[in-house]
């Protein structure tokens, strides 16, 4: 397939690979410990496990997981509001498909779906609109997710529903934000990570020099890197490359894509629509300051929240879960207590088995290629 | 002297509704019109004609196709009920023709159950039932029995079919998900995902415009094409839903044995390619409705492939894979980037990805 292809060259791969092995020889001259690269975003995590990159890598580098996946970083009270809204008997309850099958305390969306509620699958908010014009009747509420990638184009189904003057439409926002969610994972004191594979089409949104406080305030070298395996491997060979040199900067391996000032017409939607909250949830990482977004009190008439007063639960993550240190990079999905065991695609205990762009889910489909050994006793306590 | 043979079409009913009511199913007049107007008329033979409660099938005549009966039944609920490349018609035979045609077996007679909701156009009735006539004839089976049932506006989804088949297994094949051995070759027939790609276009959820249609067909006579080459195929499926991928590991799985693909090796059109790039969907488990996973020992491998391609409904096979001896009741992928993954059963519906 054209300009798809190109980007899934082995024999470029492979002298990507030469030349990512030299590097790492390189650095791990002088360290005992693997050098550890997080990919942020989750679409990469799906991407590494698809192509089948890690196996490629040497020994001493490692790939970390990050928070990038935004079903599964999504707090189970999250879910329940979401089946609680759905459950109302004059609300149609749209979503994103992905979203349906995350486990809440009581229900997911498809079991709630099952149990009568009227859930629908939708691949745009703009379909969500759709639906609220034709069921005059009915309240047309959209289920909101995602990083900057998906939040312009939900503030503009808002803007646009004030234009058309829908008025059964509303957002339940769960929009969340990335550079403070980073923040946090660098200011954790049992962070091990060199650098950071920066998210691709988030950052096509917010630009690229907005990660500057990575390289200088915390000394991290970072890569904005788009999707393709060769983008991936690419990037990979810059962030190395910035170790080896002993640099720490913003670089852009995804120049064909993302402006280092971001989508100015889409940030304007953003800023027209949302405000930041002063805190918001996460799975597995707990309460994040100014991470998650709201609607504006101008726009409060399609703000879910405000008009269906949402019960607003709060469930801690379930005890055995560790999605929170498979998040920063402490543990690896197969060293979690409960993965493979208690915690499998069927039946997820953590939100990081959910998604395919999950990491555990990830590890779990496509990450078992040396699983001779069965999965549920392999290096449970390291 | 079969007195079924004699017995000729008798038009006594005409059904002048445009519209399925209820009373068509109420097992007077109506119902009778809507049977001998719309199925009798199309399907047109003897044991259908004598409009018996039953069709009567002579064992001596099926002892002379082998020496093991193969039954199998399947229900139809596909929405939209036509689409491109096919209508539910053509599933409901062909699905079920196949499923007795991976036992080897020669499928001879179907059943035709459905279930009709109210207010139904008799039209889409009528352009399925000749769909089913059509591919009934391709594949050489006769529809020698039926039931219809009318439901309640809402009860059901217009139009649900059941067909049920039996075939006969000719003596000495035996074919089984469990007889994969390593060194064994994987085969398909051709193009994965053609199915489950035009469907989902179909509903037109996705302002997705693309030229797919369904690969529905019969496989019968691409199988009978295949034992006479080699009649020792070892494991034989058709990769309805859950695509390639959910075969493979059954296969896998009932033989423990591992099994190794190429993605490089998978044969797929450029438009269910980028359908699935754009959506994050996989094409090894999309559906396929006339594609086939063989399974056959390496020294037979070119013989059936050859076998295969001078068939119209296997011009596109290719060797996909090869078993081997581990990872045990797994399935992995080489990807052409050069890495490796495994290719699990599908846990629920694919979900399209968020972003």
């Amino acid at each position: 397939m054209k300009y798809i292809d190109e980007f899934r060259d082995p024999v470029k791969a492979q002298a990507l690979l030469g030349e990512i092995r030299g590097l790492t020889a390189t650095i791990s001259r002088t360290r005992t410990q693997p050098l550890q690269i997080m990919e942020v975003c989750g679409g990469h995590t799906h991407s590494i496990f698809r192509y089948g990159i890690q196996q490629m890598l040497p020994d001493e580098l490692e790939f970390v997981h990050g928070p990038g996946c935004p079903v599964c970083v999504l707090p189970m009270g999250r879910v329940d509001d979401c089946v609680a809204l759905a459950e109302r008997p004059d609300v149609i309850f749209s979503t994103f498909g992905d979203a349906m099958r995350v486990p809440g305390s009581r229900k997911s969306l498809l079991k709630a779906k099952a149990d009568g509620a009227d859930v629908r699958m939708v691949y745009s908010p703009l379909d969500a609109l759709t639906i609220a014009r034709k069921h005059p009747e009915r309240e047309v509420i959209f289920f909101g997710l995602g990083f900057e990638t998906t939040m312009p184009s939900t503030a503009l189904t808002v803007i646009e529903a004030r234009r058309q003057g829908i008025r059964n439409f509303s957002l339940f926002c769960n929009h969340i934000t990335i550079v403070p969610t980073i923040k946090a994972i660098l200011d954790s004191p049992d962070l091990r990570l060199d650098g950071f594979l920066g998210p691709g089409h988030v950052s096509m949104v917010i630009g690229t020099t907005i990660y500057e406080f990575v390289a200088r305030h915390y000394h991290k070298p970072i890569t904005i890197a788009g999707f393709e395996p060769l983008d991936v491997l690419h990037a990979l060979w810059m962030v190395l490359k910035q170790i080896a040199e002993g640099r720490c900067e913003v670089e852009n391996q995804y120049g064909r894509v993302v402006p280092a000032g971001g989508n100015p017409r889409a940030l304007a939607a953003i800023n027209e629509v949302y405000e930041l909250r002063e805190f918001f949830e996460w799975r597995g990482l707990g309460s994040i300051d100014h991470s998650g977004v709201r609607l504006r009190e101008n726009y409060a008439e399609y703000d879910a929240e405000r008009k269906f007063g949402v019960p607003n639960i709060r469930i801690a993550d379930p005890k055995a879960c560790q999605c929170g240190e498979v998040l920063k990079g402490v543990i690896k999905p197969r060293q979690c207590k409960v993965f493979g065991a208690a915690c499998t695609p069927e039946t997820p205990l953590g939100s990081l088995m959910v998604s395919s762009e999950g990491a555990c889910a990830a590890y779990y489909n496509y990450g078992r290629i040396n699983a001779a050994e069965p999965l549920a006793d392999v290096d449970v306590d390291a | 002297m079969n007195v079924l043979a004699h017995a000729a079409p008798h038009w006594a009913g005409r059904l002048n509704d445009a519209r399925i009511n209820m009373s068509h199913g109420s097992g007077g007049r109506a119902m009778r019109a809507l049977i001998e107007d719309v199925f009798v008329a199309a399907f047109d033979n003897p044991s259908l004609n004598a409009l018996e409660d039953q069709a009567q099938i002579s064992l001596a005549d099926l002892a002379r196709h082998g020496d093991r009966l193969a039954f199998t039944t399947d229900t139809f609920v596909v929405d939209p009920l036509f689409f491109p490349g096919g209508d539910i018609g053509t599933l409901a035979v062909a699905g079920t023709v196949n499923d007795l045609a991976m036992s080897g077996a020669r499928p001879l007679f179907l059943s035709c159950s459905v279930v009709l909701e109210e207010g139904l156009d008799v039209d889409i009735l009528r352009r399925v039932v000749a769909s089913m006539k059509q591919v009934a004839d391709q594949a050489g089976v006769a529809i020698v029995t039926g039931d219809t049932k009318v439901v309640e506006r809402g009860a059901a989804d217009k139009l649900f079919v059941n067909t049920a088949g039996i075939g006969v297994v000719p003596s000495g094949v035996t074919i089984s998900a469990s007889q994969a051995r390593p060194g064994d070759v994987i085969i398909v027939n051709g193009v994965l995902g053609d199915h489950g790609t035009a469907i989902l276009i179909a509903r037109n959820q996705l302002a997705l415009e693309a030229d797919v249609a369904s690969d529905c067909q019969p496989l019968d006579g691409l199988v009978a094409a295949m034992l006479a080459a080699c009649p020792a195929i070892h494991c034989l499926r058709d990769a309805t839903r859950g695509g390639v991928a959910t075969v493979l590991n059954e296969f896998a799985q009932a033989s423990n044995v591992g099994i190794r693909i190429r993605e490089n090796a998978l044969p797929l059109r450029e438009e269910v390619k980028g359908a699935c790039e754009i959506l994050g969907l996989d094409p090894l488990y999309l559906a396929n409705e006339g594609k086939l996973v063989a399974v056959v020992a390496a020294a037979d491998a070119d013989r059936v492939l050859t076998a295969m391609r001078a068939h119209p409904a296997g011009s596109g096979a290719v060797a996909i894979g090869e078993v081997t001896e581990r990872p045990a009741g797994m399935v992995v992928l080489q990807t052409g980037f050069g890495g490796e993954r495994i290719v699990d059963m599908l846990v629920g519906e694919q979900l399209p990805r968020i972003c």
